[in-house]
């Protein structure tokens, strides 16, 4: 009772300066507001933003802590001197190396938002309470935190503010930041030195002369897009001991997650599944294009095409983008219809860029990104549809 | 003939508080209170003045962009006061209701014979007009314009609505010489919708086009009746009336008396003993709340209308001219300590997010005002379909309205619906956006630039 008055009494202080949508984002996260409906409906659903966005992020967490697992596990396996996967010490590399990654993307996105709720006296809105979880899990692990924090400012107030904030962005505000990194610094997003803690420090130490190993930490990805022989096996794909990006790596946790969100009825399960079967038809065109031999063992896409169709769900940040990324509301289709056209491309184009994309063996991201812009142009025509069909009538009237 | 609608999409809203059949007479109200609010899009032109004596269904304002409409007193006694707001906007006019009512008599009319013009004529001068709406805007049906139909619904879906098989009972007669005279304005049918395996009154009704509706609400809307039936096209009209406004115009018709009376449930978690009540257009509420349950300083919300689009009134305030129901709950302007994160079981959702209505289908809710939560940009897509049975894209539209392309509104088909049909997509917005207020909004605009 208390604290409740107390911070009831603060918000009427506030009311009207420039504080109050700061004051008001802090006090709504402890108490849902005593707002009342004034006219239109006298009573309301009980989700609003905030139980909506909250949910997403939970359907994230286990990605997250596998990922701190597995940042360790990777480690020490790179090193030579494996650790149990469920083990302190692979969690605390983890935790040491993702938790700032994590603080960063919240700490310099969510001040963004809060400056601009202050300065354009509106609400702060719940869409970053998503897209500061997703930035530390599709980046790679050894990321430098400037370099993040560089990367989340230009996301938010390019990719999102510059547009009004949530609900008015065009593209995924998180993939939006991972685009920055990648075209500003892709040394550090490709190659094969950046997916496992230390391997780019240990690179730097031969360099300066060190006799030791060089630490390989190649995405399966990248094997195969250079032809090579993949060592880990369908289980460890699926399960997620891979390297990767920190949270893309458990197909087993995001489908998970995924299966998450279509109980709850917040994502998408139009995305996610047309998505899968996009995916799938363009694997088995490769697939055919290479028993057809028309694809020859020496061309240098013979390594992806040759991937058994389904194996390309399990590997990449295919499932990850699907589930958590291509169903964020604001940037797909917004109708029904268009979100079939909108997934099965995503996944259709994602296993297209992936192959033919030789600087960098992953598509998902750009698949996304183009399919954000895409999108209104698709509800442009399935809203068409509809217009065109009352048009109809109204002609077989005055006929 | 009888054709079956069903409805799939739409949400059964379960409230507690339902009326139960059993009626009483209201404590006779001693002011009448008519409110031009009421009658969206009109503005009044006084006939009386205060102090003025008047009879029950003596005119008190016309539409000044229409004088046929009259507007008249549901009761006979002296105009008391006359409020004005800004600009000298007439509010509302106060009456003072005499102990023995007199009626003006305005002439029976024998249905069968007369003609469209005698007819028309009639419902203008005797104040029954009021009760025809048209499609496109949702505003009184212009007479000078001829409707391609007329469309009633004998079927209410909205939660705590007033049984309307229980309310119509008894009033075939009227409920005939309604549909009737109401046939004859119309090239085209006059369409009514009862409940399936329902018993209402109207099903027997001669020179009617019948249909069962079934399924969850807007089943009961007339824009749900309208879409799938005979949806409205550009430069057409279509006429709605109420069916318990039939009884009224009817009786009208039968007798020369304009009688206000109407059976109104008074429903709602707030009320002790919620059943129905014969009162008058206009009639305060406070008439029948209180002796029914509720405190005079208790914390609640009155409604005249449903919860989901009926009217916010004061407690000295009026049941308004077109509603049978008034729902009183609690009023929700409490905190509630992480009501956004934690697990809800008292709250209707639509989705699974710690969200458990899910388990309950047939649990009966006690809701309250709580906005629960903010009010934020359009965000989720895929919801409002689900509730939303025409065949209309509703955030689209809602968006169009927005930002008042004519073009956009036009072809997205605003001239087919009204605020009402957007209530349970507002109900279910998880953004918290008005979107019964953007519709009529988006109306007035079209009103204004396109007529």
């Amino acid at each position: 009772m208390g604290l409740k008055s107390t911070l009831h009494n603060l918000k009427e202080k506030y009311k009207g300066t420039k504080m109050a949508p700061a004051f008001n984002a802090l006090h709504t996260f402890l108490y849902l507001p005593n707002e009342t409906t004034h006219n239109g409906t006298h009573i309301k659903v009980a989700d609003d933003l905030k139980r909506t966005m909250n949910i997403v992020i939970m359907a994230m967490v286990p990605c997250l802590l596998f990922g701190m697992f597995n940042a360790g596990y990777q480690h020490f396996s790179a090193l030579g001197t494996p650790v149990e996967f469920l083990s302190w010490d692979a969690f605390y590399i983890g935790l040491i190396k993702i938790l700032p990654l994590v603080i960063v993307s919240y700490g310099v996105g969510l001040a963004i938002e809060f400056l601009f709720a202050v300065i354009n006296k509106h609400e702060v809105e719940e869409g970053y309470l998503v897209t500061g979880m997703l930035v530390p899990l599709i980046v790679p692990i050894d990321t430098p935190l400037w370099m993040l924090a560089v990367a989340v400012a230009f996301g938010v107030v390019i990719g999102k503010e510059v547009f009004g904030g949530t609900g008015m962005n065009i593209l995924n505000p998180a993939l939006t930041i991972r685009a920055f990194l990648f075209f500003a610094y892709p040394t550090w997003m490709s190659g094969d030195k950046v997916w496992v803690h230390g391997a780019v420090e240990r690179d730097q130490m031969i360099a300066a002369g060190e006799k030791l190993d060089a630490i390989s930490g190649e995405t399966i990805l990248g094997t195969l897009a250079q032809g090579k022989e993949v060592v880990y096996s369908l289980s460890d794909m699926f399960y997620g001991f891979i390297p990767g990006s920190v949270g893309e790596t458990s197909t087993l946790l995001i489908l998970l997650g995924g299966l998450f969100l279509i109980f709850t009825k917040i994502g998408s399960w139009r995305i996610m599944l047309s998505s899968t079967i996009g995916a799938l038809v363009m694997g088995l065109i490769f697939n055919g294009l290479v028993s057809a031999d028309i694809i020859s063992e020496g061309s240098k896409f013979y390594g992806l095409m040759s991937t058994t169709f389904w194996h390309h769900l399990l590997i990449g940040g295919f499932a990850f983008g699907t589930v958590f990324m291509a169903t964020d509301p604001v940037t797909a289709s917004q109708t029904n219809k268009g979100k079939w056209i909108y997934g099965f491309l995503i996944g259709f184009l994602s296993i297209m860029i992936r192959v033919f994309n030789p600087a960098y063996p992953e598509g998902v991201m750009l698949a996304i990104l183009l399919m954000n812009v895409m999108a209104p142009t698709i509800d442009h025509y399935v809203v068409q549809g509809n217009v065109k069909q009352r048009m109809k009538r109204l002609k077989v009237k005055n006929a | 003939m009888s054709n079956d609608i069903k409805i799939k999409k739409g949400l059964d809203i379960k409230l507690k508080g339902e009326a139960e059949k059993a009626t009483e007479n209201a404590i006779i109200s001693n002011f009448c209170t008519l409110r031009p609010e009421d009658f969206h899009g009109v503005t009044p032109k006084l006939l009386v003045k205060v102090g003025a004596k008047v009879k029950a269904g003596e005119p008190i304002f016309y539409d000044k962009s229409n004088e046929a409409i009259k507007f008249v007193s549901p009761v006979s006694g002296e105009i008391l006061e006359i409020s004005r707001g800004e600009k000298r906007r007439i509010l509302a006019v106060k009456i003072q209701a005499d102990k023995e009512q007199s009626f003006q008599d305005h002439g029976k009319l024998d249905v069968n014979s007369a003609k469209a013009e005698d007819v028309k004529a009639h419902l203008l001068t005797s104040g029954c007009w009021p009760f025809i709406k048209q499609r496109p805007y949702d505003i009184i049906a212009n007479p000078n314009k001829s409707p391609k139909a007329i469309f009633i619904s004998g079927y209410a879906s909205a939660p705590l609505a007033a049984d309307l098989d229980y309310t119509l009972k008894g009033k075939e007669v009227e409920l005939q010489a309604a549909v009737t005279a109401l046939g004859k304005l119309t090239e085209g049918k006059v369409h009514v919708s009862v409940g399936k395996n329902t018993n209402s009154p109207l099903s027997g009704l001669n020179g009617i086009t019948l249909h069962t509706v079934s399924g969850p609400h807007p089943s009961g809307n007339v824009g749900t009746l309208i879409n799938k039936i005979d949806p409205v096209n550009k430069g057409e009209v279509v006429w709605t009336v109420n069916a318990q406004d039939l009884v009224i115009i009817g009786e009208m018709l039968l007798t020369g008396k304009f009688n206000a009376e109407r059976i109104v449930a008074l429903a709602g978690s707030s009320i002790k003993k919620p059943r129905y009540f014969k009162t008058k257009i206009g009639s305060e509420i406070a008439t029948m709340v209180y002796d029914n349950g509720i405190d005079k300083d208790g914390n609640d919300r009155i409604i005249s209308g449903n919860v989901l689009s009926g009217k916010h009134v004061k407690p000295d305030g009026s049941l308004d001219y077109y509603s049978n129901v008034i729902t009183v709950i609690p009023e929700g302007d409490d905190y509630e300590l992480f009501g956004w994160n934690k697990p809800v079981f008292n709250k209707i959702s639509q989705s699974r997010a710690l969200t458990f209505s899910w388990l309950t289908p047939n649990k009966k809710f006690d809701l309250n005002t709580n906005t629960n939560g903010e009010h934020r940009a359009f965000v989720l897509t895929g919801n409002y379909e689900e509730v939303f049975p025409l065949d209309i894209y509703p955030l689209q539209i809602l968006k169009a309205c927005m930002y008042n392309d004519l073009d956009e509104m036009e072809a997205l088909g605003m001239y087919e619906v009204a605020p009402e049909d957007f209530a349970l997509t507002e109900f279910v917005c998880v953004s918290k956006q008005p979107h019964q207020e953007i519709i009529r909004k988006g109306l007035d605009v079209m009103i204004k630039e396109i007529g």
